[in-house]
């Protein structure tokens, strides 16, 4: 039926890349920003070989305690931006990214703030789970450890053990702490790695693509955490499937070719999106 | 026209066959390898096994004062006297006895025997047989004016002949018919001992072969690694860590890296000659010291450290890293509780090729004179000393037979010291893996 509706004004996917997009449909403000992000450009590589842009103008608000989701195509510049947010990208050489991103209205990317103290605040979870090759109890305990958070080993053991539970592991873990991490299964890892990344207790969490790697039960269960999460972190989850973007999240931005296309509500942007390169993408057309 | 069916195992039939001629080849290349190591080892180790025993003789030796040169038997006396006239006259005398018994009764010490044939009978024994009878003597003074039995050890060429039994007489050989005779005599007396050659391992080099040992170059070698570890396994993964983790990406590390790949391929000698020109003759470190040594291999091993450990750093998968720095770990946290214990295995087993390296080299040492002949155990790194390839090389380099063993046997100890190196690092390694 679908296909029936749309094949009066089917566009080529070639077509579609060569639509020239000069501004963001829908809404990008939020009412209660706990990041904001005016006129984002990422550039990889050098003057001598050339310069490749791979975010185009990106500007948008993530909502305090809320969870935004980005969507988009492959290569279409979503993780990039997300490493942005909490200066991942410094530590690659040729990237050069220009634009204001600001953190509870601070700049992060200021001259005198390190990047450290960023991280600390903005934690990060990968695509693939990347546990230390430590034990479980020495992954969680890191972060903390390496910011002095705690004085002694009953308020470490404390957090460990908080931060396990937050994560929906400690039951499953608890009798063996002193077990190496990298021994968990696919989902158990990630879930380590959420645990180790609001053991420092961020404000704001980016996820990477975090069930990507897993099976639909590991990640059902990701998918619950995050809700639970969002109580008390404002989480941008970067993901490829448009159903994980539709139930875990509030805000959906959609990212084409670098460019931020639509961004709205998340039950706006899939029962009516405004652009047709949006619903080509939500309705399957490609991507 | 044949199936697909067909078609592929027909094929497959030729592939398994090349599976298994790929098979045996290497099987053969390992066997082959593993022969030529095996025919290396048993030839040193035939070669070597002489130099662990050597022959000594039970010499009546008669402590005469008159032969002594004392008059009182105070120790002091006792440690100035003439021992050696008291070798020669108690040899002279055994020999004359044994062969002209009816003259007895008289002081008949070599009576029989005329200046020539006595200088080949001393030849018989060490040249240090004069201390063996003087030691004796100072630890117990009472033999003194009595007449007692010694060992000895003989001198290497007689060690020699009793070990191969070579051809003696002619021209050109070091033992002649006579000589010969004696030994057989001595022999036939029960005099001569076939002993484990201790000294060999308890003392240094020496002219004479039968007192030569490889403690003073066991002991350079040891000090001379000590420097070159300590030096060059920090300094080179400081180095690696350095360019991998914080130097900027551009041309000056580029030719950096370039340069460093060069070093790691320069010819030792030239870091010898560095060594020579700029460490002794510029700083005024000691030559012939282990420090020196230690400093000259250290420039020779540091490439080949730096150039493995740098593989091994960049082995380590970014997704730790990212992971860490994530959590907001400092580079330096993540460089040194993540990169670097990951990256540890990898690290020791190039320090362990070039600790190897460093072990058998010679050429650079040459230059900054650790072979220059050493008699003294080295008691510290600015010690005079030389190391065990030195060692090997000058004694390959000696003319006197029992020589050609001791080669061999101190090839056998650098070996199992390689060994040894190669095994600790082989657990340090798994320890390091397993963690």
């Amino acid at each position: 039926m679908n296909n029936l509706n749309m094949t009066n004004n089917e566009t080529s996917p070639k077509e579609l890349g060569q639509i020239a997009l000069t501004k963001t449909v829908g809404n990008i403000y939020a009412d209660d920003a706990k990041m904001s992000i005016r006129n984002a450009n990422v550039f990889y590589g050098n003057k001598e070989h050339g310069e490749k842009q791979a975010i185009h103008n990106v500007s948008l608000d993530l909502a305090k305690n809320q969870v935004t989701a980005l969507i988009g195509p492959s290569g279409c510049g979503k993780s990039t931006f997300l490493r942005c947010l909490n200066r991942m990208n410094d530590t690659i050489d040729i990237c050069r990214i220009t634009g204001k991103f600001t953190l509870d209205n601070n700049d992060i990317y200021a001259k005198d703030l390190d990047p450290v103290l960023l991280r600390a605040r903005v934690g990060m979870v990968f695509q693939k789970p990347n546990p230390f090759p430590k034990s479980i109890y020495d992954n969680v305990a890191y972060g903390p450890r390496i910011h002095g958070l705690t004085n002694n080993k009953a308020e470490l053991d404390e957090v460990v053990e908080t931060s396990l539970k937050k994560a929906g592991l400690f039951n499953e873990v608890k009798d063996r702490l002193k077990d190496p991490g990298t021994g968990l299964s696919g989902g158990q890892q990630q879930r380590l790695c959420i645990a180790r990344t609001i053991a420092v207790s961020p404000e704001v969490i980016l996820m990477d693509e975090p069930a990507s790697a897993l099976d639909p039960i590991a990640t059902a269960i990701i998918e619950e955490l995050i809700d639970e999460l969002k109580e008390k972190y404002t989480i941008a989850i970067v993901t490829h499937s448009m159903q994980q973007a539709a139930r875990v999240s509030q805000h959906t931005a959609y990212f084409h070719l670098g460019k931020l296309v639509e961004m709205g509500k998340t039950e706006d942007i899939f029962t009516r999106p405004s652009h047709k390169l949006t619903e080509n993408y939500i309705t399957g057309r490609f991507g | 026209m044949p199936s697909i069916t067909e078609k592929v195992a027909k094929s497959l039939k030729k592939r398994h066959k090349k599976e298994k001629r790929f098979r045996r080849a290497g099987f053969f290349a390992v066997i082959f390898g593993f022969m030529l190591v095996a025919i290396l080892i048993g030839d040193i180790t035939s070669k070597a096994l002489p130099a662990f025993h050597q022959h000594w003789v039970k010499l009546d030796v008669n402590y005469k004062d008159t032969w002594l040169n004392i008059d009182d038997s105070s120790m002091g006396s006792l440690k100035k006297a003439n021992y050696r006239k008291v070798l020669k006259k108690s040899v002279y005398e055994m020999f004359a006895t044994t062969s002209a018994k009816k003259l007895n009764g008289k002081d008949l010490a070599g009576k029989s025997l005329s200046r020539k044939e006595k200088r080949s009978l001393f030849k018989l024994f060490s040249t240090n047989a004069e201390f063996t009878i003087k030691d004796a003597l100072t630890a117990t003074p009472e033999h003194l004016n009595k007449k007692i039995n010694v060992w000895i050890r003989l001198d290497d060429d007689v060690d020699s002949y009793l070990k191969e039994d070579f051809a003696v007489g002619e021209a050109g050989l070091r033992l002649s018919k006579q000589q010969a005779q004696w030994v057989a005599q001595l022999a036939s007396e029960q005099r001569i001992e076939s002993r484990f050659n201790f000294s060999f391992f308890t003392s240094s080099d020496s002219r004479e072969p039968e007192l030569a040992g490889i403690k003073g170059a066991l002991t350079g070698t040891l000090l001379t690694m000590f420097v070159t570890l300590l030096l060059s396994f920090p300094l080179g993964v400081a180095g690696a860590l350095y360019l991998e983790e914080f130097a900027p990406k551009n041309r000056w590390t580029d030719l950096i890296e370039i340069n460093i790949n060069n070093l790691a391929a320069v010819p030792s000698i030239v870091f010898g000659l560095l060594g020579l020109a700029v460490i002794i003759n510029i700083f005024g470190l000691p030559r012939s010291a282990p420090l020196v040594g230690g400093i000259v291999l250290t420039l020779m091993t540091l490439p080949t450290i730096i150039i493995a450990s740098r593989a091994a750093i960049k082995a380590v998968p970014p997704s730790l890293r990212e992971a860490a720095l994530g959590l907001g770990a400092s580079k330096m946290q993540v460089t040194f509780s993540h990169v670097l214990p990951q990256a540890m295995p990898g690290i020791i087993t190039g320090a362990i090729i070039g600790i190897a390296q460093a072990l058998g080299e010679t050429a650079p040492l040459l230059m900054i004179g650790m072979v220059a002949f050493i008699v003294d155990v080295p008691n510290s790194i600015v010690d005079s000393a030389t190391v065990l390839p030195v060692q090997i090389f000058l004694w390959a380099d000696s003319p006197e037979r029992a020589f050609l063993a001791k080669t061999s046997a101190a090839i056998l100890v650098l070996l199992s010291l390689l060994l040894v190196i190669n095994i600790s690092a082989t657990v340090l390694r798994s320890k390091f893996e397993n963690k």
